[in-house]
């Protein structure tokens, strides 16, 4: 029997999260309204019917809580994976994560270890009301001891999302909440590659497009677009923002000379900027252009009614490749 | 007995327009085994029956952890310590409850919990690593059952409750107990950790030393409710005992540790305490509290009335006393000759533990650093 199956990348979360209950009786799941709701987007759904209230827990309206609370079960031995419902609501968890979380393997020098999962459903695109379209992963990117990573198709959902129960450091699981709905295939008896290696996903000779997560897509796009024209970009899909593959970057880029890094994040000290830097580091001499940037503004996530502008779409990611190409 | 006659105190008020009123006085229930002047008082809810032994163990406990917790703030003196965050007077506090405890009951402290620590079988020594700034930590938290000294306040209240969920989740019977203080009172964790241990029905003792003061702050400025009774709108018992008083801390830390074995959830203990020394050696507590109410606690010391109470009902004579005192003077050299002595980590330190599974960027700095180290090492040659 085949183990590939088209579905959703929502639906390969909840695959991946039944698999991790099935594995391993130490997994467990915390969130608001992940049981009997089965999450705000169903990435639950199903899973407190089958493994019952006492792994896959409704928490109290709490943030700090959720997270606080499942550093101490992580301290006795479980390995929590806790929904924060929307992006601009992780925040008030943030003192958990940053100051407990993130240093508690340091601090014990090595005697405890931390393998709590946070999902956190990110980025726009869905015409929500405020503090639902946020692209917060830099901010977590520039704390040691915190691992983040994001994926872009549905097989990635499924086999990194494994990936991340199975390690032993606390990963920021950044799921881009307008490609739940899209469908991929996903060979659920695969070996899969490293967690933190980028992958290309499209060949290309004159220039690179990295993004991950939810403009991924948007960068294929462009990448079609471009090829009509006679240009031919590569696009590399960085799946982890902590680390980053810059080895992977820097061979792409030593192929194509061009780089243009695209997020929905904002630009300023975003994870674009540290590519910039790092990359035109390792790749002074074999840059035709500096590596150019596109994201969001230093304003605040829009009102729906904008955020089409406000988004990096396929006109401003191929106005960048435009620009990149000139020099 | 009521609150006032252990706690006669009056902050000065940085504002007039703070108007608290303080519930009346008999409404506040504090427990007590032992007065303030050495004499045994019943309870008609707590009572306790220790052996001699145990009673000449509590008070040991006590001296040790007075005289280490001294060193220590001499050794900062000395400069051989960045900084030390004193308990003295909360010794009886934190020896009672830490002595009502079962060794696979699990301990989440603050940053000032020398007593328990010492009640644990952690090393005292091992306390100083992170004020002397060799390490964070310094201690494996599984092999006590003590977790390490969390500084961000509060913030391991929710550990312990997690973590007494597992033990609730495992099927077992132990119980966890969380520290934390007045100030910590106020915190969003805090009370977050109230709300999930009461709806998970989670084993655990919420223990707040109440000991007047967060840092300048007095406690009127944390709440306008005695502590103990937030625990009722939280939906779990809260109870007052004199955290002066050994005895009452231990059979009411006691009775709640039971409380949470039975499967009955939660307990606030507000434990009525005072701060006898500065926040830390950082702080002039002259400049926000005056001499009468520190001369009011200091008739009040857990030690001494404790040793009022063993010497008179003869559980000690002078020669036990003296020799709890010549012990103490040799956990006192020791520490000071281990504290002297301790290394400095290997620079590279920095790079060790940060993640468990590695990390390519940190791999990549160590790297680096190690590297252009290694260039002065080559200059010099």
């Amino acid at each position: 029997m085949s183990s590939i199956e088209k579905m959703t990348l929502s639906k390969a979360l909840n695959v991946s999260l039944r698999t991790a209950l099935e594995n391993d009786p130490k997994v467990v799941i915390m969130g608001e309204d992940v049981g009997k709701l089965g999450g705000v987007f169903r990435v639950t759904d199903g899973l407190q019917k089958d493994f019952g209230e006492d792994r896959v827990i409704d928490t109290p309206l709490a943030e700090s809580g959720i997270v606080g609370t499942a550093i101490g079960m992580a301290l006795r031995g479980y390995r929590p994976v806790v929904e924060i419902q929307f992006d601009g609501f992780v925040f008030p968890a943030y003192d958990q994560i940053v100051t407990q979380l993130a240093k508690m393997h340091a601090r014990a020098l090595g005697t405890v270890k931390m393998p709590v999962v946070i999902r956190i459903p990110y980025g726009g695109g869905i015409g929500a009301v405020e503090h639902h379209s946020e692209s917060p992963e830099s901010l977590f990117a520039h704390v040691a001891g915190l691992k983040i990573v994001s994926p872009s198709n549905a097989s990635d959902a499924y086999w990194m999302l494994q990936q991340a129960i199975e390690c032993d450091d606390p990963v920021i699981f950044f799921e881009p909440k307008r490609r739940y709905w899209d469908k991929g295939e996903v060979d659920t008896s695969a070996i899969p590659g490293p967690l933190h290696q980028a992958r290309v996903v499209r060949g290309g000779t004159d220039l690179t497009l990295a993004a991950y997560g939810p403009m991924v897509k948007t960068c294929l796009e462009a990448a079609a677009a471009a090829a009509e024209e006679g240009k031919s970009v590569e696009v590399l899909d960085l799946r982890s923002v902590s680390p980053l593959d810059f080895d992977g970057i820097q061979k792409s880029v030593e192929r194509t000379r061009r780089l243009v890094v695209v997020h929905e994040a904002p630009v300023f000290f975003g994870s674009g900027a540290e590519i910039a830097a790092r990359i035109t580091e390792r790749c002074f001499y074999h840059l035709e252009a500096p590596v150019l940037r596109v994201g969001g503004f230093h304003a605040p996530y829009p009102p729906a009614r904008l955020e089409e502008e406000y988004l990096p779409g396929l006109d401003r990611v191929l106005d960048a490749v435009d620009r990149a190409l000139a020099y | 007995m009521t609150v006032e006659s252990t706690a006669a105190r009056k902050p000065r008020r940085s504002s007039k327009r703070v108007s608290a009123k303080k519930p009346p006085a008999e409404q506040t229930e504090l427990v007590q085994l032992l007065t303030p002047e050495g004499e045994r008082v019943e309870h008609s809810e707590y009572s306790i029956d220790l052996s001699h032994d145990e009673l000449r163990g509590l008070y040991r406990d006590m001296v040790m952890t007075r005289c280490f917790d001294a060193e220590a703030t001499t050794l900062q003196r000395q400069g051989e310590l960045g900084l030390w965050a004193s308990l003295l007077g909360q010794e009886a506090a934190q020896i009672g409850s830490a002595r009502a405890l079962r060794d696979d009951d699990y301990v989440f402290p603050t940053y000032r919990e020398h007593g328990v620590a010492w009640c644990r079988g952690v090393d005292p020594t091992n306390l100083l690593g992170m004020f002397r700034g060799v390490n964070n930590g310094g201690w494996d938290p599984n092999s006590n059952n003590f977790h390490l000294y969390t500084i961000v306040i509060g913030s391991q209240t929710l550990h312990a409750t997690g973590y007494a969920m597992g033990v609730a989740k495992d099927g077992a019977d132990s119980a966890v107990i969380a520290y934390f203080g007045d100030g910590a009172s106020s915190q969003g964790d805090v009370n977050e950790a109230f709300t999930f241990s009461a709806v998970y029905n989670a084993p655990v003792v919420f223990f707040c030393q109440n000991n007047q003061w967060a840092i300048s702050e007095p406690t009127e400025r944390q709440t306008r409710v005695p502590l103990y009774q937030r625990a009722q709108g939280f939906g779990f018992p809260g109870v007052r005992v004199d955290g002066n008083d050994v005895l009452a801390c231990l059979a009411v830390t006691k009775a709640a540790v039971e409380r949470a074995r039975r499967g009955e959830g939660p307990t606030l203990v507000e434990a009525f305490t005072y701060r006898m020394a500065a926040h830390t050696t950082n702080d002039d507590p002259s400049k926000y509290r005056n001499e009468d109410e520190y001369e009011s606690w200091k008739s009040k010391d857990p030690i001494e009335r404790f040793r009022t109470y063993l010497s008179n009902e003869g559980i000690a004579d002078q020669d036990y006393l003296d020799a709890v005192e010549a012990e103490a003077e040799q956990l006192g050299k020791r520490v000071r000759d281990a504290v002297r002595t301790m290394p400095d980590p290997d620079t590279m330190a920095i790079f060790e533990n940060v993640y468990a599974d590695g990390h390519a960027l940190v791999d990549e700095e160590r790297a680096q650093f190690a590297a252009y180290q290694a260039s002065f090492a080559e200059e010099g040659n």
